[in-house]
């Protein structure tokens, strides 16, 4: 059997709603059609009632999915894509995310936002908007990279009583599979060593992960031993494994999709020069997007986002300093 | 008085209190307890103010005066059960709902005992998960988040619950109020929704908001039910909303209920509100609801002179010695505050932050 990235969004889905009779799913063209990507193929006829189409509504979808947590519910709003999660942000960081701080209620919600590029996915079908909400007090973003962290993270997202914006990534959706669904599970909020190394410490989470090690593995032809950090989550951001692996390698790298300007890599770098500055023996790098729209043409496409390639010639100039 | 005419004539689903009564459907005890919650609103606010100017309260202090009847009559006829957010001039609604004059003075000089703790102020102050939501700043959001809730009971089978919240005509321009409002109506929920077209957004005048001759057509465009009450006339706002909460509850629906009225302070209490024309504080729209409720009591014989007295005085006395005590109440310690904003995340088993 092999499962794919997408379809553990799918079964996760099934599973929290077979687990759980306040979980329930909305979002547009989920119910019957089974949604854009087919994240909830099948869920409406298995759980009637349970999986609504939402009108094209971003900011009411998130403010029906606040007032059904307030309520004791658990529900799952799927963005058709995250760029469209714009258009509910005010209720995400406004409503969702302040409402235990201002009033003592949980806000127990998920939102799946299906994110970043894709060949011809053009400016506004594209965007990785994980640094955004992670400004936030209050909203856990959750970045998975891997068919298994995106199976037992969003059942964690379900279960967990704060609101939780879960960045799914649409690049990983048919290419990445995995044997079987895993029983046990590292908690997300933890990152993951997933390659040891000695040489460099490459920092990165969902799609970017893959890139980072396509690089350490060509890197390791030259010699050069490479660690790659997965955050797995961006907030809470596992400061500490990042430190662990600098105070190893003494040198950092931090890959992001998204642009640079204020974002996740940004936010590792700052904690590493504030908290490790004397664990580093050359100055910390980021890789990110190109700082434009992105572009729709996979030839731009292609060198807007950070690729294995990309990454190795920023490791070659790390190693070098 | 709302752009245009004022002879616009009612839409299909457009019942007028004279079709569905008149007064014989407002009784006695409906209407006594809604002019006593009236007169704790205009008092406790007049304290408000006070405290405000005398530098007590910080922040800003934004007063129902003049929208006490039409608050009132949706607040008095929801239940323990129900869904209520409230808006900016809703201090009467939210004293008939299960606000007290103890929460409403303990948010406003930041009590640490109060609900909010010092973390939010004013009117945005709630206790959510008792169905008493606690607005943001951002105008017409809340609607959706009333369908949340509804739909919720839905789910878990709970019936004859209604969900309410109010807005200004100037929250109707937003995208969210009318997304809430699709949404309401797609899904055939039990809410209420009420808007006080005061004629003002902060400064704006309707000719500037709206082009539709009449907010209350927006109802035909959502596929609802569209009512208009007279809104500084108690009788007349518990009258037509009683009938809307009603036919929520029993499965009509979303209800639209507009009703034209003036505002008789500023936006906040900074704001001497000089943009409103004396004529229109001369005409009927400018009378003052508490008064005219008082004399539609009397005329009715449900209420004495000596009763009006009484309690005028007793609300008083309670709003002094509510306001003393909570001034001698502590505010918030930042060195005992909790800073995290989240539920669980960054908690250990101590409740020591280690995000």
């Amino acid at each position: 059997m092999s499962i794919t990235y997408l379809e553990a969004i799918r079964l996760a889905q099934h599973r929290a709603l077979a687990d759980d009779p306040r979980v329930f799913i909305y979002g547009q063209d989920v119910g019957a059609f089974g949604g854009a990507f087919k994240a909830t193929k099948n869920l409406a006829k298995e759980f009637p009632g349970r999986v609504l189409d939402s009108p094209i509504s971003e900011d009411a979808m998130m403010g029906l999915a606040i007032g059904a947590a307030v309520e004791g519910m658990r529900p799952i709003v799927e963005m058709q894509f995250a760029d469209f999660s714009t258009c509910g942000f005010n209720q995400i960081v406004n409503q969702a995310a302040t409402l235990y701080y201002r009033t003592g209620t949980p806000c127990p919600l998920v939102v799946r936002l299906p994110s970043g590029g894709t060949p011809g996915g053009g400016p506004f079908h594209s965007q990785s908007m994980e640094a955004i909400y992670a400004h936030y007090p209050g909203l856990v973003v959750m970045t998975p990279a891997t068919v298994e962290d995106v199976y037992t993270m969003l059942l964690e997202a379900v279960a967990l009583d704060d609101p939780v914006v879960f960045c799914e990534h649409k690049f990983l959706y048919y290419h990445l599979k995995a044997d079987k669904l895993p029983v046990e599970a590292l908690p997300f909020g933890k990152a993951r060593i997933t390659r040891p190394g000695r040489d460099a410490t490459v920092v990165a989470y969902s799609a970017m992960l893959h890139e980072a090690l396509a690089a350490a593995e060509e890197l390791s032809q030259d010699g050069y031993d490479i660690e790659v950090v997965d955050l797995r989550s961006v907030r809470p951001i596992d400061t500490d494994t990042i430190l662990a692996s600098v105070a190893r390698t003494g040198r950092l790298l931090v890959v992001g999709e998204a642009w640079p300007w204020g974002g996740v890599a940004a936010e590792v770098i700052a904690r590493v020069a504030a908290e490790g500055f004397g664990l580093l023996d050359a100055p910390p790098q980021r890789l990110n997007a190109r700082e434009t729209p992105v572009p729709y043409h996979p030839a731009l496409w292609g060198t807007h986002r950070p690729t294995a390639t990309a990454v190795v010639n920023s490791l070659r100039h790390l190693l070098e300093l | 008085m709302t752009k245009g005419s004022t002879s616009v004539p009612y839409l299909a689903s457009d019942r007028s209190a004279t079709e569905m009564g008149g007064t014989a459907t407002v009784s006695r005890e409906i209407a006594r307890r809604s002019y006593r919650v009236m007169l704790e609103s205009r008092i406790l606010e007049e304290k408000l103010a006070a405290l405000y100017r005398s530098g007590k309260i910080v922040g800003g202090v934004f007063l129902g005066r003049g929208q006490e009847a039409l608050s009132v009559a949706l607040g008095v006829h929801l239940r323990k059960g129900d869904i209520y957010a409230p808006l900016i001039r809703d201090q009467a609604g939210r004293l008939a709902f299960s606000d007290t004059i103890l929460e409403t003075l303990r948010t406003y000089l930041g009590s640490s005992l109060g609900p909010m703790r010092g973390r939010d102020g004013n009117i945005h102050r709630g206790r959510p998960s008792e169905g008493y939501h606690a607005m943001i700043s951002h105008l017409g959001a809340m609607v959706s988040t009333v369908c949340g809730g509804l739909i919720a009971k839905r789910f878990k089978g709970e019936t004859g619950v209604v969900g309410a919240t109010c807005i200004g005509e100037g929250g109707t321009s937003t995208g969210s109020f009318h997304e809430g409002m699709n949404m309401a109506a797609v899904e055939k929920l039990p809410i209420v929704v009420v808007v006080a077209n005061n004629q003002f957004s902060y400064s704006t005048p309707n000719d500037r908001q709206f082009a539709c001759a009449d907010l209350i057509t927006r109802a035909a465009g959502y596929g609802i039910a569209g009512y208009r009450a007279t809104g500084n006339d108690l009788i007349d706002c518990l009258d037509v909303i009683g009938a809307a909460v009603k036919a929520a509850r029993s499965g009509e629906g979303p209800q639209l209920v507009v009703a034209d009225l003036l505002r008789l302070v500023g936006h906040g209490e900074h704001d001497d509100a000089s943009y409103i024309p004396q004529n229109l504080k001369d005409s009927p729209l400018g009378r003052d609801c508490l008064e005219l409720a008082r004399l539609a009591l009397l005329e009715e014989g449900w209420l004495t002179e000596a009763e009006a007295s009484a309690w005028h005085g007793a609300v008083e006395a309670e709003v002094e010695q509510t306001a003393a005590k909570v001034l001698r109440e502590p505010v918030p310690d930042p060195a005992e505050e909790d800073w995290n904003a989240f539920a669980v995340v960054g908690r250990n088993l101590s409740g020591e932050d280690d995000e």
